[in-house]
């Protein structure tokens, strides 16, 4: 049963990553006055670039071509990991959050070497910002997990969501800190307004962008569909440690799909205002919003603590 | 077993005379006895497994001694288990010394004292009394600061080994010092005796953290690490990060959790605040280091940092009584000493051969090494995925065992612990993500991207035994990643030992997954998930994208640049990162030079960077030793009477305090 339920997960996250970029890209429009692409655009520019031959720089070796698929099922994986309609869920047994982190790692730490592979300036540019904001928002993202393992006494998904449904916490001001970090964290991995803009066309201020500029056809599309599907992961993640209502356990309920694809459409929603309403951050000044982000993730620690007491 | 060990030591000190009588002989009589070293470390780690299956005390009383008549050797799991890890990195490191000392001049300078330094390294986790631990810890030392002198015309090696000397002293005084209060009035120095005292004296343990942690590279006592061990011969490095940091760290746990006596929780307080200091300043002089083999050496500061990390989480543990959680840090620092062996070994190992291949060390001379060496550039990747802590290699099994025993940090009764807690562990995820971006940086500049130098260009792949020992280290890199549980079991013996059967590590099998709490970490299945996915991946490509892939020059946003200098460089990569730390953890100081407009000069950028703690202790101490030199000078000028005045002021003085301290 588990399986079965492990198996629809993967299928379903993968069919609906583009949809939820999508949504996004339609929103984002839709708040800035424009008529913008139907949310199934995404669909249409992966078929479109698989369609294209891929062209592949002489300069690079062989580490080049095999990247975007093996960030692409690392990314799955990751995402396999994640609670989302159940949290009984055989992969996100297998690991915890910490591998979790991990396997993000292993999938940014593929695509920065894919940008130095060929040799180009602007694969360096990317590789080297995405290795600074990789390296800052690990921290926060540590500490969060601290956060909720003082709360909760693991670091495993699964228990924690089954632990937040069976006792909600109620509001708590460390969660909430906790959230704000995760958000930060969520923002940054997934190159969006105000760390990176996904949309932009001026090169010097790309950091994803740049990395992968040299990708084209199939190999591209594996990269772009990595990134949506990473967009899905930390939806699912936020909704896993800190909305996990509705999450059906062992047994299946007939509303827990439905309630996921909202949760996570919701989410799509909210990061779209989000960016329509801030404006891109200077290079420089990642630090303090991820520095923020740090900091708040150790005083939700703190604060619980206090609030524990001793 | 323990007489096996022991002879199979003395064979090294056999072979240390055959390498004399080999040079006359010529290259292959060298290689035969780097051949005979192989087979001898191979026997002692067969031998190590074998006592950890069967774990066992055992003693071997020898009528031979230094100064008090006898020699005691004993063999325990935690000294099997350090055997383990010097004699797998010691096998594979002289299997690739075959080929590597094939042609270098002057083979005597690294053939005796290898077998020698081999040889220490063998007896220190077998000595089981205060005299023989020394002489072989000294064995050890100047072994290896004879190997740092290989090639005695390089100034920068003998500033390295003159530094190495004066700091293996000091660390070496402050253990004979620890020693002897620990033995207080007995005239009994084997380990028996000490551990029935048990004293747990504070200084004690100050005089070890002085003393080991020099050895291992603890900061502020690593100013030395970084300039001696990319000194030596690349193998050397290989045995000098690989094995005898862990075995300084096998004397700070037979000395303070074994020997010592119950610790007071604040002390592991200490260390786990040093070890998050040590990872911190590692990882980002690694960050920024040009030379490989340095950036290697600074990477070595920083796994040594989250193994004394996890030392001091474990005796903090101990000191609240929270036996099984003392266990599981116990066993994180165990385990990431054996991962932490086997990937410096390899990337040492690869960095030699890019040295070998090029002829140069400087990640700017390097680059697109992948297509030209790419059995090299494969194991090295994998060396870099373990540097990096990524899943599933073995880096990370270590690290997510810390972090488990970290967030069990919760249970601690001390509020102070409780509120370092969060911070420390901050520090080691930054250390970790750190660690990522350095480890792609050595690997990205060095064999990705196109060659910066036409040596790199036109470099060679090594010889055949250098890639058969890298490809053993880096095969047991993988082989550990996907079974954490194995070395986990294997450093299980020795946790029990040191703590009690409370404390023993969980491994859960069927799949062998490493277990801490609720949370399991089961790398096999997480790793044939992938692999399923990937193959998924590759098959849905290949079925809806069949057309080939075509080859072109890079497009580069419409501005390719066929100039290698375009590239990004190793200064580059992480410049965005040291300027983020450039300020607060070293001095680092960045300088453009434009020339004016119509002058053809090309525009300069300088870099210089130095280390803070450096400038701010290790000269700070060196002014000291000269100001107090200096005056004492001005003794010599005395004349008779003032001699004899100064001699009867003394012997007054010295009664005074005698008379007193009554």
């Amino acid at each position: 049963m588990t399986v079965i339920a492990q198996v629809v997960h993967l299928v379903l996250i993968v069919a609906l990553a583009p949809a939820i970029t999508g949504l996004v890209r339609w929103v984002k429009a839709r708040a800035l006055g424009r008529a913008g692409p139907a949310p199934w655009q995404p669909y249409r520019d992966l078929r479109r670039l698989m369609l294209k031959t891929p062209i592949v720089a002489e300069t690079s070796g062989p580490l080049y071509t095999a990247v975007p698929y093996l960030q692409l099922a690392a990314i799955w994986l990751a995402a396999a990991m994640v609670p989302a309609f159940t949290y009984d869920l055989p992969l996100a047994q297998a690991g915890d959050l910490i591998v979790l982190a991990g396997i993000l790692g292993l999938s940014r730490f593929l695509l920065a070497l894919a940008g130095l592979d060929a040799g180009t300036a602007f694969g360096g540019i990317g590789s080297s910002r995405e290795l600074m904001i990789g390296a800052l928002a690990e921290p926060a993202m540590l500490l969060v997990v601290f956060t909720v393992a003082v709360l909760v006494h693991t670091t495993s998904l699964p228990a924690i969501s089954a632990h937040f449904i069976a006792q909600p916490v109620g509001l708590r001001v460390s969660l909430g800190m906790a959230l704000v970090a995760i958000v930060i964290v969520a923002v940054a991995e997934n190159g969006r307004i105000p760390i990176d803009n996904p949309a932009t066309h001026l090169e010097l201020t790309m950091v994803h962008e740049a990395m992968v500029l040299d990708y084209s056809g199939r190999h591209l599309a594996a990269i772009e569909l990595a990134s949506m599907l990473k967009l899905v992961v930390w939806l699912s993640l936020i909704q896993a440690l800190f909305v996990p209502f509705g999450m059906a356990g062992a047994a299946l309920t007939a509303l827990a799909l439905p309630i996921f694809v909202a949760k996570l459409a919701a989410g799509a929603v909210a990061l779209a205002l989000f960016e329509v309403g801030i404006a891109k951050m200077r290079v420089f000044r990642y630090p303090e919003f991820l520095g923020g982000a740090v900091v708040l993730g150790m005083l939700a620690t703190i604060y619980l603590y206090v609030s524990h007491g001793f | 077993m323990l007489t096996g060990l022991a002879l199979a030591d003395l064979g090294f000190l056999v072979l240390a005379g055959l390498g004399l009588a080999a040079i006359r002989l010529g290259a292959r009589a060298t290689a035969i006895v780097c051949l005979g070293s192989t087979i001898l470390c191979a026997a002692n780690a067969a031998m190590a497994l074998a006592a950890l299956w069967t774990p066992a005390a055992e003693q071997l009383r020898l009528p031979i001694g230094f100064a008090l008549g006898w020699t005691v050797l004993a063999l325990d799991p935690l000294s099997a288990y350090f055997l383990l890890v010097v004699n797998l990195v010691g096998a594979i490191v002289s299997l690739y010394a075959v080929a590597h000392e094939h042609g270098e001049a002057q083979p005597a300078r690294r053939l005796v004292p290898f077998q020698l330094f081999l040889f220490g390294l063998n007896l220190v986790p077998l000595a089981a009394d205060a005299f023989s631990f020394l002489v072989a810890w000294e064995f050890m030392s100047l072994a290896s600061w004879a190997l740092i002198l290989a090639r005695p015309d390089d100034p920068a090696a003998r500033r390295a080994a003159q530094i190495y000397l004066v700091m293996a002293v000091a660390g070496a005084l402050a253990l004979l010092v620890a020693f002897g209060l620990m033995a207080g009035g007995l005239d009994r120095y084997d380990f028996a005796a000490l551990r029935a005292q048990r004293a747990g004296s504070l200084v004690v343990f100050v005089l070890v953290l002085f003393g080991a942690g020099s050895k291992a590279g603890l900061v502020p006592l690593h100013a030395w690490l970084p300039l001696a061990h990319p000194a030596a011969p690349s193998h050397v490095s290989a045995l000098m990060s690989g094995a005898m940091t862990k075995i300084a760290l096998y004397a700070v746990i037979r000395l303070v959790f074994d020997l010592n006596g119950q610790p007071a929780w604040w002390w592991g307080g200490i260390l786990l605040v040093l070890g998050a200091g040590t990872a911190l300043v590692g990882v980002l002089f690694a960050l920024i280091e040009r030379d490989m083999k340095t950036a290697l050496a600074w990477s070595t500061i920083e796994n040594i940092g989250i193994i004394a990390g996890a030392l001091g989480l474990s005796l903090a543990f101990a000191g609240s009584g929270l036996a099984a959680l003392a266990g599981l840090a116990l066993t994180a620092a165990l385990v990431h000493a054996l991962n932490h062996a086997l990937f410096k070994s390899l990337s040492f190992m690869g960095a030699g051969a890019v040295l070998h291949a090029t002829g140069s060390r400087d990640l700017e001379q390097l680059g697109g090494l992948g297509r030209v060496m790419p059995q090299t550039g494969w194991v090295f990747l994998v060396a870099a995925l373990a540097l990096a802590a990524l899943p599933p290699l073995n880096g990370f099994a270590g690290e997510w065992l810390l972090f488990q025993a970290l967030i069990g940090g919760i249970a601690l009764p001390s509020p102070m612990l409780k509120f370092i807690l969060p911070v420390v562990a901050g520090a080691f995820a930054l250390t970790a993500a750190l660690a990522a971006a350095a480890a792609c940086r050595l690997y990205g500049i060095a064999f990705l991207g196109r060659p910066r130098s036409p040596a790199a260009a036109a470099a060679h792949e090594v010889a055949p035994a250098m890639r058969l020992a890298m490809a053993v280290a880096a095969g047991l890199c993988l082989l550990f990643g996907l079974f954490p549980a194995a070395v986990a079991g294997l450093a299980g013996p020795a946790v029990v030992q040191m703590l009690g059967p409370p404390a023993a590590p969980v491994v859960a099998l069927p799949f062998a997954s490493l277990v801490a709490g609720n949370t399991a970490y089961v790398a096999t299945a997480l790793a044939l998930a992938g692999l399923a996915l990937a193959a998924i991946v590759l098959m849905a490509a290949g079925r809806l994208s069949p057309m080939p892939a075509r080859r072109a020059p890079a497009w580069d946003c419409g501005f390719p640049d066929i100039r290698p200098a375009t590239q990004y460089t190793a200064a580059s990569l992480t410049q965005p990162l040291r300027r983020v730390f450039g300020r607060t953890a070293f001095v680092a100081r960045e300088s453009v030079a434009m020339p004016e407009p119509g002058d053809m000069a090309p525009a300069r950028h300088t870099l210089a960077v130095a280390d803070r703690l450096w400038q701010g202790i290790y000269l700070r101490i060196d002014q000291g030793i000269e100001l107090v030199a200096t005056q004492a000078a001005r003794l010599q000028q005395l004349t008779i009477r003032g001699h004899l005045m100064l001699m009867f002021a003394a012997l007054v003085i010295l009664l005074a305090a005698v008379v007193v301290s009554r």
